[in-house]
């Protein structure tokens, strides 16, 4: 089946294709047709596309169910908002919602006054946490729901951590009131305009990256640890390292996802990045289609976008329709949007064998014929 | 002494809460390896039972009696019609049956606020529970005594009832392996569901309990999924006793952590304490012995 993303009938620069469609996408018709209003809420959608790709990553490719994501979104997310806020105040002042008269504030915040720590340990921070967390399940063949549940223990523990730090993140009410972004005034629609190409572009970088792992050495291992870990063992691999790596990765991804929400949306609570939050940023993926490349993108930009449409009009049913969500995506289209052909497929051939009919000749080419065309049809 | 020893009273009756919820999940994520998320709701629900049966009746006492076996009954139909439309097709799935059980989950929540409003339901305490009970010289909220029997007797009974009843004996069975289980005749989808009715149910219990500590609202079910959660992940799945033992030491340690210093850094202290004790027994405390590679 030949389609407009077929990559193959493009040569060696096919796998191109589809990032120049959503590069023109994002950077020529976005901009071209769009309000500012509704550029500043597609770059917030892009954030949570961000997000998605590592979770595409970790669950998708490697199995690994993480329910904590919107821990290392947050963790990006109060990185930049207090270097934010410590950029507003100025040098030697402590930020609007503290007391005026703090003078001493400790280290770990006088660190991220300086842009370079602030930009590094978005990154940094949550890999580090993800690599503990991942070596001490992982290594220790914690798994599948028992890691699901620790992730989401994690993101409960992580809300209450930022409520405990009140008097540094200013509790429920979270960082708000932003002025400046590495010195640009982000209330400038000029400048929520660069905040939009920043995010289009690291969205474009981040689906590049995890399209070279998919189609590396690693990325086949990485797929067979979802398959069956066990068997990798015996090839002697250690599926904990490997699983690790996609872990720590779809953090930094999240972490990255979470900076860029704050300049974006100029605000962050710990409501934000709780546990129904981190196991909200999972729907779009699976209605994408969590084992494919755009799909935890395009479903993440969908979500959000209904979210943001529906939610304004009928706030009450958009908990319904999540609901639903969850149950008719996951429980009857496992491989989502993407994976709704062989849906169709399997039902039709489900009708056909309830069907009597006499036995035909079942040709010997047949299997051939359909692997050949499946292959063609990979994207 | 005096502190202490309601402190740690307190702790034993919010572990007997935590207990009533976890059992239904060790039984039904040991034996079908399923992640009910929507078991809080059950619980939620049990709350709500109380509170609409309590206004049936005049007497607050009797009213919390007769809503003891009919919360029972409404979490477990709640949990039948769970399995029967959705998870059943999801065994082979088991990480998908978190996430398809915490759409519903969100849709009962929605649906509690719907009804009952975002208002916490203060149910009536029957007169024979206000105040305290007097034991050798230390006083005792006589509501969280309630919890606390109410616990004991549910956990023993549910105990007898797997150990001596050969209900409780294909149980058992289906959880050690379910194969051989089904090749000597036991019917594994009639033990499923009720494994199933009977682990709802139990959280419709936990429900019960917990209105005499806290008004019911529609997120309650939220606050006590995870810690269960936790507890099943301690104590080790299949069985009861190492759910008893994580349940009290969870929630002992989490009033005690309170008491030096305060309830938000408990669950983080909680928490890392469970990943260290995770390196020393990624099972559980106990674990039911099976043969598959793990």
């Amino acid at each position: 089946m030949k389609t407009l993303l077929d990559s193959k009938q493009f040569g060696r620069f096919g796998a191109l294709v589809p990032f120049v469609l959503v590069g023109l996408a994002l950077f020529v018709l976005a901009p071209a047709v769009l309000s500012d209003f509704r550029l500043n809420l597609l770059a917030r959608y892009l954030c949570f596309a961000i997000v998605a790709v590592g979770i595409g990553l970790a669950w998708g490719s490697g199995g690994m169910l993480t329910l904590g994501q919107g821990v290392f979104f947050g963790l990006g997310a109060y990185a930049m908002g207090l270097h934010m806020k410590l950029d507003d105040a100025g040098p030697g002042r402590s930020p609007d919602f503290m007391p005026p008269a703090t003078d001493y504030l400790p280290g770990w915040m006088e660190m991220f006054r300086s842009s370079v720590v602030t930009l590094i340990s978005i990154v940094a921070i949550p890999a580090l946490i993800a690599l503990l967390l991942g070596l001490a399940t992982f290594k220790r063949k914690v798994r599948g729901a028992y890691f699901a549940i620790l992730s989401q223990a994690l993101a409960a523990a992580f809300a209450t951590l930022i409520i405990v730090l009140g008097d540094y993140t200013n509790g429920t009410n979270g960082l708000n009131k932003f002025e400046s972004f590495f010195g640009y005034d982000v209330r400038d629609p000029v400048n929520q305009k660069m905040l939009f190409f920043i995010a289009g572009g690291l969205l474009l970088v981040m689906v590049a990256i995890y399209r070279q792992l998919r189609n590396s050495r690693y990325g086949e291992l990485l797929m067979a640890c979802r398959g069956s870990e066990e068997r990798v063992r015996f090839l002697g691999y250690d599926p904990a390292n490997v699983k690790t790596v996609a872990y720590v990765i779809a953090a930094a991804m999240a972490g990255i996802g979470g900076a860029l929400f704050v300049p974006i949306v100029g605000i962050i609570t710990p409501a934000d990045v709780g546990i129904a939050p981190s196991i909200a940023m999972l729907i779009g993926v699976a209605i994408g289609g969590r084992t494919t490349l755009w799909g935890p993108v395009l479903g993440a930009v969908g979500v959000a976008w209904a979210q943001s449409t529906l939610s304004e009009e009928f706030p009450a049913s958009w908990t319904y329709i999540q609901g639903a969500m969850f149950i008719l995506v996951i429980a009857f289209l496992p491989g989502g949007l993407a994976g709704i052909g062989s849906a169709v497929r399997g039902a039709r051939g489900w009708i056909e064998d309830r069907r009597p009919r006499p036995a035909a000749p079942v040709a010997p080419v047949a299997p051939v014929v359909a692997s050949k065309q499946e292959e063609g049809s990979v994207v | 002494m005096e502190i202490l020893v309601s402190q740690l009273f307190t702790g034993v009756s919010v572990g007997s809460i935590l207990l009533l919820a976890a059992i239904g999940l060790a039984l039904t994520f040991g034996q079908m390896g399923v992640i009910n998320m929507a078991h809080g709701e059950f619980i939620m629900a049990g709350g709500y039972t109380v509170f609409v049966v309590q206004s049936w009746f005049s007497n607050a006492g009797v009213g919390l009696l007769v809503s003891i076996p009919v919360a029972f009954l409404v979490g477990g139909l709640l949990g039948v019609i769970l399995e029967m439309t959705l998870l059943r097709r999801m065994y082979h799935r088991p990480l998908d049956t978190l996430l398809v059980t915490w759409g519903v989950s969100l849709a009962l929540q929605q649906l509690a606020k719907d009804i009952f409003g975002t208002q916490g339901k203060t149910v009536r305490t029957p007169s024979w529970l206000s105040g305290p009970l007097d034991v050798f010289g230390f006083n005792f909220p006589k509501t969280r005594v309630f919890v606390l029997v109410l616990a004991a007797v549910t956990v023993i009974g549910m105990s007898v009832a797997l150990k001596t009843t050969p209900l409780g004996r294909r149980i058992r069975a289906t959880v050690q392996n379910r194969q051989l289980a089904e090749c000597s005749g036991i019917s594994s989808r009639a033990t499923d569901r009720l494994t199933f009715f009977l682990g709802s149910g139990l959280a419709g219990i936990a429900g019960v309990a917990l209105t005499q500590l806290f008004p019911v609202n529609s997120s309650v079910g939220q606050s006590y999924i995870i810690s269960a959660f936790l507890v099943v992940v301690v104590g080790g799945i299949g069985q009861i006793k190492g759910a008893v033992i994580a349940a009290l030491v969870l929630g002992v340690g989490q009033a005690a952590i309170e008491q030096l210093t305060n309830a938000s850094l408990a669950r983080i202290l909680i928490f890392l304490a469970i990943v260290i004790f995770l390196q020393v027994r990624p099972q559980g405390i106990f674990n039911v012995r099976t043969r598959s590679l793990a």
